[in-house]
């Protein structure tokens, strides 16, 4: 199966946008950081939870804890795929008990990966409040999940594959859209 | 990469990389048992079975809680009191154990080669827990991780194995693991407990403890297996600890830094000495805990992602 490149969806300004109106959102929906705390999800999320931190540091003058979750262990479909999945560490340096945690990630789409972070999240500690933050979200939600705070809402078909791509991780930031072709 | 056996039956002939990933994912496996909640769901509905035809203490137990901290269901089943006292082969074992749909089986026996021949005769994939005097797996994969959680690297360091080399599968499974990676190995022992072969496959063996110390970054205590010594191979014990037991004096010969190891159980007094035992350059408690996480880091590796492109 090839993909077939069909629109860019946001460029770096784009998304550098979108970061700020979440970071603000961020603070209003939670009336400043008191307890609050980040937590991207492996791997693109990470980077897009260090950026609202920034953000949010920018505003507020004072930085909220951060941390990263790897989702692999918490996965339904491990047994299923061909392809092993690489496990990297969960490092949140921090306790989550009582905290307002925001889940960061880069796509929402079905809400698998969402609800094994929801379980992976509380097997570290009991959060007063999970939030979810997402910089895309593509529609076609299998389970009774919603984001929190979305960057943009992209409409798409499920022959459709959305690829976001950070500095961070891929050297450039954008996210485009793309077509599946047989 | 992903793993590509069904089964893991030693470390010879596994790849570096191979090696490399299974280290590379003990570690976060070994703080999910750091956890408050031991548990992951990645292996919710698969079972492990334990076969053990001989006694063990923490290998059983690391593999059943390695199994339980990712949700598989374990069963022990202990060699005695099964139906192998009535007779039954180790083939129809297996048999009876695949037809009750297990997903793997850990097996440790005191012929060499057992688990090989499991392997071919069941569905289920095989771990070896320790076959004879031939490997264990699983005990070299632990003391690698201990090593290079310490030391950062395996690549480059000299570890001399101390001890009864002949009968040890420890040994073995280190000697191959250690080599792959690009360790200096060397053995000590007796000469009567030392394997001939050893040259061959690249080992300096040594029979003068302060030769085969000089320079070492790690020393690896085998036990002295007292239930296999009737065969007269050394005089008596008092003489095997004065010759070969391992003593703070002794240790002056390594490296400042030196780790010490030992697959455990002790015996204190005869191949290591009290205080070395319990010294903070000693990590035999730790490699029990690094021994969980490496095996919950094959169960996964052998269960995760076994589509059909990944076994051969």
């Amino acid at each position: 199966m090839k993909l077939l490149d069909k629109a860019l969806l946001m460029d770096d300004d784009a998304i550098r946008r979108a970061i700020t109106r979440i970071a603000h959102e961020i603070l209003e929906k939670n009336e400043g950081i008191e307890n609050l705390a980040l937590v991207g999800i492996r791997r693109r999320g990470v980077p897009l939870a260090k950026r609202l931190q920034e953000k949010i540091q920018e505003i507020e003058g004072s930085t909220v804890p951060f941390g990263a979750l790897d989702i692999t262990l918490y996965r339904d479909d491990l047994t299923t795929l061909d392809v092993q999945p690489v496990i990297h560490k969960t490092e949140v340096p921090f306790s989550l008990n009582g905290k307002k945690v925001v889940l960061v990630d880069d796509v929402l789409y079905t809400g698998r990966t969402v609800r094994a972070a929801l379980d992976a999240l509380i097997d570290i500690g009991r959060p007063q409040v999970i939030q979810l933050a997402v910089l895309i979200d593509r529609g076609h939600k299998e389970l009774p999940i919603r984001a929190d705070y979305v960057g943009k809402n992209v409409p798409t078909s499920k022959r459709e594959v959305i690829s976001v791509r950070v500095m961070e991780v891929d050297g450039e930031d954008g996210v485009s859209i793309q077509d599946m072709v047989d | 990469m992903a793993w590509q056996h069904k089964d893991l039956l030693g470390l010879r002939g596994l790849s570096k990389q191979e090696i490399e990933l299974i280290l590379d994912t003990a570690a976060p496996m070994k703080d999910i048992i750091g956890r408050d909640i031991k548990k992951v769901p990645t292996l919710r509905g698969k079972s492990v079975i334990c076969l053990f035809y001989e006694a063990s203490t923490r290998t059983r137990t690391s593999f059943e809680l390695a199994g339980k901290f990712m949700s598989a269901d374990t069963v022990n089943i202990a060699a005695s009191s099964s139906s192998v006292v009535k007779g039954e082969s180790l083939i129809d074992t297996g048999k009876t154990l695949d037809a009750m749909g297990t997903d793997i089986i850990v097996i440790r026996h005191a012929a060499s080669g057992a688990p090989h021949l499991l392997a071919k005769h069941v569905k289920a994939r095989v771990i070896n827990a320790g076959d004879g005097a031939h490997e264990h797996p699983t005990q070299g994969l632990l003391d690698m991780y201990t090593i290079r959680e310490r030391k950062g690297r395996l690549e480059g360091l000299t570890v001399t194995i101390l001890g009864d080399v002949l009968h040890s599968r420890v040994a073995r499974s280190n000697i191959w693991g250690l080599r792959t990676m690009g360790a200096d190995v060397r053995v000590c022992g007796p000469s009567t407990l030392l394997p001939p072969e050893l040259a061959t496959i690249g080992v300096q063996a040594f029979t003068c403890i302060e030769e085969a110390l000089d320079g070492a970054d790690v020393v690896n205590v085998l036990r002295l297996q007292l239930e296999r010594q009737k065969k007269g191979l050394f005089p008596t014990i008092r003489e095997y600890a004065r010759q070969f037991g391992l003593n703070q004096e002794r240790l002056k010969r390594c490296k400042p830094d030196v780790l010490v190891l030992h697959p455990g159980p002790m015996n204190r007094g005869v191949e290591i000495a009290d205080d070395v035992a319990d010294a903070d350059f000693a990590a035999i408690e730790e490699q029990v805990t690094n021994g969980v996480a490496v095996r919950m880091a094959i169960l996964y590796l052998m269960m995760g992602g076994s589509g059909s492109g990944a076994v051969h």
